[in-house]
């Protein structure tokens, strides 16, 4: 299952609920759309909310880097959101967690942002 | 397995590694790392073994013994020094896009051999069956 989302905006915090497969190709050029139309909302504090992600590969990770990398540089924050143990297993061998600021509930996590 | 140098390659290897992985008895979670590590092989032939030249192609074998599932996948490039790419810990590299494939598949594996062909690279990826039937 290729990687699918939807936008919602919640206390000017877009959420991108993600779901499927983030891997080289179909998932990881969907999930540079996505983020690349947020930004060009004008909306700069995303939390991708990964909780349906149940596959990522080196591809998809180099993709969380690099919208990460991407929105920070134009002045924003991309946070990731409920983390299956899959993705928070590589994220965490890959020192990716450190990264990340990575937040298991919603609301903690939107009101972090104006924090 | 003889593969063309395609993305969709990828896809038939990592459901036969799964699939192999299964019947040699490792539990869905070990399966699906085993896959995404040979998923990993795969691209790394593809990409930057092959080029995504299709005169080249790829081959993947599987073989489970009493002791260990083995995954062979082999391309026709030039090759790659693996020794000499950047550790991907390293602090100076964490925000790099690239650069993970062959640390995720050394972390899952309990062995990983690359042998130089003439031409391409052969990568051996071993898992042993401790506990399993």
């Amino acid at each position: 299952m290729s990687m699918k989302f939807r936008t919602r905006q919640v206390d000017g915090i877009t959420i991108l609920d993600l779901s499927g497969r983030i891997t080289l190709g179909d998932g990881s050029v969907t999930l540079r759309d996505g983020v690349r139309d947020t930004l060009q909302k004008g909306s700069k504090r995303i939390l991708l909310n990964m909780g349906d992600v149940d596959y990522i590969d080196s591809s998809g990770l180099g993709e969380l880097v690099s919208a990460y990398t991407t929105v920070k540089n134009q002045g924003g924050d991309l946070r990731l959101l409920h983390l299956t143990k899959k993705v928070h297993d590589l994220l965490q061998i890959t020192k990716l967690y450190t990264v990340f600021d990575i937040r298991d509930d919603e609301a903690g996590a939107v009101s972090a942002f104006t924090a | 397995m003889t593969l063309e140098s395609t993305l969709e390659s990828v896809a038939r290897v990592e459901a036969a590694a799964f699939e192999c992985a299964r019947s040699a008895g490792f539990d869905e979670d070990t399966a699906s790392n085993l896959a995404m590590v040979a998923r990993e092989a795969v691209v790394n032939a593809v990409i930057h073994g092959n080029r995504y030249d299709l005169t080249k192609h790829i081959t993947a074998a599987f073989e489970t013994t009493a002791d260990a599932l083995r995954i062979r996948i082999c391309d026709q490039g030039d090759g790659v020094d693996v020794e000499a790419l950047p550790d991907p810990l390293a602090p100076e590299n964490l925000l790099r896009a690239s650069g993970r494939g062959i640390f995720l598949i050394r972390a899952f594996m309990d062995e990983v051999h690359f042998r130089k062909l003439t031409p391409g690279t052969e990568v051996t990826l071993v898992k042993r069956r401790l506990g399993l039937e």
